[in-house]
């Protein structure tokens, strides 16, 4: 029982002391946020590599989400004889929750777990300790522009998820179970408003691109510098950000919507 | 600071390390070590392996922050330095990491031009020229477009050198120049460093434990052993040394003040534990 007891002491020591520390890292890459004005480049350059790259799988999964969920619903709107409301379920379950959740949890598999790779195999190789010794400072120069690419791709990314998602219930819902093309857009605009559903999803995705990409680039900075440490904090940032999105999406969802 | 640094240029030691304490979790790595680094010198740290001469560096350039005792280069005490001062400070000094650490999303050229980009605004074609001659001082110009994948350990260890000298540092240091190279590129590396230190007029910080290549180009070696400062003095100085760490060092005696064994109970009780 004391074991335990000991056991359970010291792992909340070392979760709060781990939220401690990536708080202050945080703030740290707050601090530093004025260095993108005079190295724009830098993050153009992670832009393309953090943002531009992930367009595949998210494009690809957007088409196959929106494809599934648009034959799914017909078929339980058609019972109703309501297969005309196909679109707007459709683009509110998109860009409510699927578009912004389902982005971020891919994106935090493909460009997080690499964001946490490629910093914790620089520390693992001392090419951070040679930047500060050549009195660069990594976090402003390697960190914040890998952060704040990030925190700008994940809405973008969510707002190509959920048009691509529609655009894969329109091709299932008119092209070939015969709903209304007329009735399928008016419909979603009808029913879509900007800032209850569209907004409020932007925010969501921005939240999660902010939550997500300060995971990545902290357990990338933190890691044990050998091969097993950087294997361990990739795991941690997908592991991590799946529950962080998961967790936060439920409290956006309350706030945004839990009034009705 | 930078008055402070003018101040202190014609100083005949550089750096400055008094009673220096710096443990690790619960491990004691340096216990009271005390050395003087001479201006325009190549001074050597030696010392068995994990004794802490990495350690020693990375306290000089202020990556690590002692317990106890002062860092003191250019007569800046470095660990009561400001981070922006820190850096000032560091613009003075150049490293060589034992793997090179290179940037390996650059070219060689991109390397050795990274620190010029970074804290000067030259031109383009004045960039390109201190690069070339930083390369040409390596041996590997021709070598500019490769990528550090395509690099030898002793050419990485080139490039490494060539980004280290790119703002003409006044200290430069070398974290185990000479560990698992062929005989051919240790020779150029010694070279290497004793050109560049008097040809630049450099101060150089060697951190090795390779004892015949350090007794060919040291001008002044520091034995470390155990935390502490357990021999100084030339190379010839050390290799007639009475003491048991420097004997022992110097002539590659597998025991003696180092133990061979891990601390361990008795050997006969082991066995007898094992087989009751």
């Amino acid at each position: 029982m004391l074991n335990w007891l000991q056991y359970l002491g010291r792992s909340g020591e070392h979760i709060f002391e781990r939220l401690g520390k990536a708080t202050l890292f945080l703030l740290q890459m707050m601090c530093g946020l004025a260095t993108l004005f005079k190295h724009p480049r830098l993050l153009v350059r992670e832009l393309y590599s953090v943002g531009v790259l992930s367009t595949a799988i998210i494009v690809i999964s957007g088409l196959t989400v929106g494809m599934v969920l648009g034959l799914q619903m017909y078929n339980t709107l058609v019972d109703f004889g309501t297969e005309d409301s196909l679109g707007p379920v459709v683009a509110l379950s998109l860009t409510r929750e699927l578009g912004p959740v389902l982005t971020a949890l891919l994106f935090s598999g493909r460009a997080g777990s690499a964001l946490t790779a490629e910093i914790g195999l620089m520390k693992a190789t001392d090419q951070l300790s040679v930047m500060e010794m050549m009195a660069v400072d990594p976090v402003k120069r390697v960190i914040i522009p890998r952060f704040v690419a990030g925190v700008i791709s994940m809405p973008l990314l969510a707002a190509m998820f959920s048009a691509v998602g529609i655009l894969g219930s329109y091709i299932v819902g008119v092209g070939l179970l015969g709903v209304d093309d007329g009735a399928f857009w008016s419909q979603m605009q009808h029913k879509v408003s900007l800032d209850r559903d569209i907004i409020n999803g932007i925010i969501k995705s921005f939240a999660f691109g902010i939550v997500v990409s300060w995971i990545a680039v902290f357990q990338g900075y933190d890691a044990v510098p050998t091969t097993e440490g950087v294997g361990r904090a990739t795991t941690h940032t997908v592991v991590h950000s799946a529950f962080a999105v998961l967790g936060l999406d439920f409290v956006l969802t309350a706030m945004m919507f839990g009034d009705n | 600071m930078l008055k402070n640094m003018e101040e202190h240029q014609h100083d005949k030691v550089l750096v400055q390390i008094k009673d220096l304490h710096y443990a690790r979790r619960s491990v004691k790595i340096l216990k009271g070590a005390s050395i003087e680094i001479q201006r325009g010198k190549i001074t050597t740290i030696m010392g068995p392996s994990g004794c802490g001469k990495t350690t020693l560096l990375k306290l000089i350039g202020g990556q690590l922050r002692p317990d106890k005792g002062k860092v003191i280069v250019q007569g800046q005490d470095v660990h009561s330095l400001n981070n922006e001062d820190l850096y000032l400070l560091r613009k003075c000094m150049g490293m060589m990491f034992q793997s090179g650490a290179l940037f390996t999303h650059l070219s060689v050229y991109e390397n050795v031009a990274f620190p010029l980009r970074e804290h000067t605004d030259l031109s383009e074609p004045l960039i390109r020229t201190l690069v070339l001659m930083k390369l040409e001082a390596v041996g590997l110009r021709g070598a500019r477009n490769l990528s550090p994948t395509e690099l030898s350990g002793g050419m990485a260890r080139r490039v490494a050198l060539a980004r280290a000298i790119a703002l003409d540092p006044t200290i430069m240091m070398y974290d185990e120049p000479f560990t698992g190279q062929d005989p051919i590129t240790v020779g150029v590396i010694m070279k290497l460093i004793r050109l560049l230190n008097d040809s630049l007029g450099m101060t150089s910080i060697i951190v090795s434990h390779d004892v015949k290549e350090v007794c060919n180009i040291s001008d002044e070696i520091y034995m470390i052993s155990d935390g502490h400062v357990v021999g100084q003095g030339d190379p010839s100085d050390l290799m007639h040394s009475s003491s048991g760490w420097v004997k022992q060092f110097m002539n590659a005696l597998p025991d003696g003040p180092v133990p061979f064994h891990y601390p361990a109970t008795p050997y006969s009780e082991d066995l007898l534990e094992r087989s009751g």
